[in-house]
């Protein structure tokens, strides 16, 4: 349905046809076509945008800056906000921000892969600084560069904020779709009577769409259940967790040649885990004059528009697709389906309707972040030194698969599978998986060459700003100290750095590891951050934070497990995501202002170090290597 | 259809719906009060935290019978006026939210608390907010937050404590 953005080619993105072929209107979009009134607008490049499309000074003497980004907690709004007032020179009150209206803001794609700290951050202010004719240098700053919550901090406190979810239209009904057993399950037939006979309720089915509209979620999933009794699914077998890992060697598309002589290696496994934004999909679809319009939570508003517009056989200028701030996002909402699915609806019945999915539906239905099955190998020379290295991902992606250590000859490769779940991106997407791999087999290595963690490392990197991050970790943690003393019995350390996006990272763990379970538990992190020019250190931080927190649940917990295309454990009580009790005791991060360096965003690589240095700690405190995410000593 | 009374944020109220009807949707879709999110149905996520005569409950598996004659405060109704509640000013100064969906949950779980224990100990926060979630795992500031919040003046709260009753 989507394809990949132009302007970031190294995204692995989730590749599929179009979701739903509704035949509805098909012989009006003919009459249209005839008539030549197909007009197709695409949006200008973000380079070619001129300061009329991005700014305009209002009677008020407000300045509206417009943005096709969206919010969903990572901070853009705000960001936007102070690079604007920043080069206009006008404090932070008299500047406000219009993201995400495909009818109003330029086209600044998809909001994903940190791309608007170093793409829209400079657009705004090239325009903003074209405006009053010169660009302000980070010395001159007293804006940027300066911690600011969000702007929108006290609607969302107050309850005020609109999220998608909230979107509310005069006479608007409430949606439920009919959803599959299980993946790869096809409607065969439906009876709508029953539910078309329920007061004020609309039933439709349109190829593999079936759903309804109430005047309330309750009355709607009383409808749904009719339409659930009488459907009829055509299923085909489909894969489970015990064999995933086996199934995707089998499905590669391609094998590849073991290095040869002597060598070191290890199979690491990571599991598909589920974004689980707090607020689910959400879309709000109201029909005027022959023109849509959708409220909807989704990273890529310009592209659901495009989807909208082929799915309804519209021409874009038919379709406007309005983004609120909504509940997260984490790389798993950069499509579209609430928005089809409500728009559906609403043509049926004549009237707005909001489609909110459900937990079970968001655990289910949306995609997930990949497993991936990584296949590591190296040869060690008489001097410990890596002479060698084969690092193999199968599934999940290219990010952060190249190693920043210095080693002479390398393969690294992506190989993708066939695989059993729709899948793809997530919060620095494969690198979560490929880091993983990488600084736990570091760690194995650096144990055959009979060297500390750290001084291997060292040894092997020439990344100044990585080993920046990794002697800032590792003083303030007390590495080299810790190290000599003994360890309280299951207690260990470890340590990871990475880099990915132009920004890097590294961290040092102390975890716990209960004897008989095999899970770990974080007690201690320590770690370093660098992202060049800090923008706003608040958000920078909490980003960090929150980063390290969720990459902590994809190490603990989180796993999706799944039979024959059914989940088992789509639900919060079963699939545990980062509580309050899991938040170590000590949480230190440290911010390095990478003044040389041009700014990067702050939402991705922090996730990268968190699992692999408590993999490493793991082997610290039990002497066994943990390859596989979740965590567990085995 | 039966018939059901009660007040939400002072105000009286009365709904004619089905009993089973979830409280969290009788107040997003019949009162219009979206403050309050859904996050699960299930009872797990506490997203939709609302205080039923003082208590924090999850109002996706709380009936609209349960809620009978009772006194709802939810989080358009925790600021008196313009005065914000020290609970939400204390997660605004701390910057306690990243999408902010689990805010209006956290805030109102944290008012609940400080109104028992005014001085709650790390373990008492635990057991109140463990089973609050944030997926943007904001969990570091908002426990900035509770702590700012329990700080202050208790003169301060009191003023504002009459907002969740
Ligand atoms: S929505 Fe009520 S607990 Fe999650
Ligand atoms: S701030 Fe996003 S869920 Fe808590």
């Amino acid at each position: 349905m989507l394809p990949n953005d132009p302007r970031e080619p190294e995204r692995f993105e989730l590749r599929e046809g179009p979701l739903y072929t509704f035949e509805v209107d098909r012989r009006d979009f003919f009459l249209t076509l005839g008539a030549g009134l197909l007009v197709t607008v695409y949006a200008t490049e973000a380079g070619a945008q001129t300061v009329a499309a991005r700014l305009h000074l209002g009677d008020d003497g407000i300045t509206t800056v417009f943005s096709g980004k969206v919010e969903e907690g990572q901070g853009a709004r705000t960001e936007i906000a102070m690079a604007a007032a920043e080069e206009l020179g006008v404090p932070l009150s008299k500047v406000r921000v219009q993201l995400a209206d495909t009818d109003r803001t330029p086209n600044d794609g998809l909001t994903a892969g940190s791309r608007t700290t170093p793409g829209t951050i400079p657009a705004v202010r090239q325009a903003a600084a074209a405006a009053r004719k010169a660009l302000r240098q980070p010395s001159e700053w007293t804006i940027l560069g300066k911690p600011q919550w969000h702007l929108t901090a006290r609607e969302i406190a107050t309850g005020e904020h609109k999220y998608p979810s909230d979107v509310t239209r005069e006479g608007m009904l409430y949606g439920a779709v009919l959803r599959p057993p299980a993946y790869g399950a096809t409607l065969e037939s439906i009876d709508l009577d029953p539910a078309n006979k329920l007061d004020f309720v609309t039933a439709v089915r349109d190829g593999d769409f079936a759903g309804c509209a109430a005047r309330t979620s309750y009355a709607a999933r009383k409808a749904l259940e009719t339409l659930t009794a009488s459907a009829r699914w055509k299923t085909t077998p489909q894969s489970s967790t015990p064999t995933l890992f086996e199934d995707l060697r089998a499905k590669a598309k391609q094998r590849v040649e073991p290095l040869a002589g002597k060598t070191h290696a290890a199979e690491f496994r990571t599991a598909y885990v589920q974004h689980a934004p707090m607020e689910p999909r959400a879309a709000v679809a109201e029909w005027s004059a022959g023109k849509l319009t959708v409220w909807t939570g989704t990273s890529n508003p310009f592209s659901v528009r495009d989807s909208l517009a082929q799915a309804f056989h519209l021409s874009t200028s038919q379709v406007r697709v309005i983004v609120p701030d909504f509940g997260g996002g984490f790389g798993g909402k950069h499509t579209g389906e609430a928005a089809l699915e409500a728009a559906r609806l609403a043509k049926a019945a004549g009237k707005p309707v909001k489609v909110r999915w459900t937990r079970a539906e968001e655990f289910m239905w949306a995609y997930f972040r990949p497993a991936a099955l990584i296949d590591a190998s190296a040869r060690l020379n008489a001097q410990g030194i890596i002479e060698s290295w084969q690092f193999i991902n199968y599934n999940s992606g290219t990010a952060a698969l190249q190693t920043p250590y210095r080693i002479p000859t390398r393969q690294e490769q992506y190989i993708p599978c066939d695989a059993p779940l729709r899948q793809g991106s997530y919060r620095a997407l494969a690198s979560t998986a490929n880091n993983f791999a990488r600084e736990a087999f570091m760690d194995e290595l650096a144990a055959a060459a009979g060297q500390d963690p750290l001084d291997f490392r060292l040894a092997h990197l020439h990344h100044p700003r990585i080993r920046a991050v990794l002697t800032a970790a590792t003083e303030r943690f007390g590495w080299a100290r810790r190290r000599k003393e003994k360890r309280a019995p299951n207690h260990g350390i470890g340590l990871a750095c990475g880099t990915e996006k132009n920004s890097v990272v590294a961290a040092c763990v102390e975890v716990e590891v209960d004897p008989k379970t095999g899970a770990p538990r974080l007690l201690e992190i320590v770690e370093a951050f660098e992202c060049g020019v800090l923008l706003n250190p608040a958000n920078t931080r909490s980003q960090v934070e929150g980063c390290i927190l969720m990459g902590l649940g994809a190490a603990l917990r989180e796993q999706i497990e799944f039979e024959n295309g059914r989940l088992k454990n789509g639900r919060f009580s079963a699939y545990k995501v980062t509580r309050l009790r899991d938040v170590p005791p000590k949480l230190d991060v440290i911010l390095l202002d990478g003044t040389e360096e041009p700014s990067a965003g702050a939402g991705e690589t922090p996730i990268l170090a968190v699992a692999p240095a408590m993999a490493n700690a793991i082997f610290d405190a039990t002497a066994k290597r943990v390859r596989a995410l979740p965590l567990r000593a085995v | 259809m039966p018939t059901f009374r009660f007040t939400v944020n002072g105000q009286a109220r009365t709904v004619d719906t089905e009993p089973d009807r979830p409280l969290l949707e009788v107040l997003r879709e019949d009162l219009q009060l979206t403050g309050t999110k859904y996050g699960c149905g299930e009872g797990q996520c506490r997203a939709c935290t609302v205080l039923l005569d003082g208590r924090p409950i999850a109002s996706c598996v709380t009936p609209i019978r349960t809620a009978q004659g009772g006194k709802i405060v939810t989080i358009e109704g925790l600021a008196s006026g313009a005065a914000l509640h020290p609970v939400q000013q204390a997660f605004i100064d701390e910057g306690a939210m990243q999408c902010g969906y689990c805010t209006a949950g956290m805030v109102l779980r944290t008012a609940a608390l400080l109104e028992q224990r005014p001085k709650p100990t790390d373990a008492e926060i635990l057991e109140a907010l463990d089973g609050s979630l944030c997926r943007c795992c904001g969990y570091p500031r908002i426990l900035a937050a509770v702590h700012r919040a329990a700080v202050q003046s208790p003169a301060a709260r009191k003023e504002a404590s009459s907002a969740t009753k």
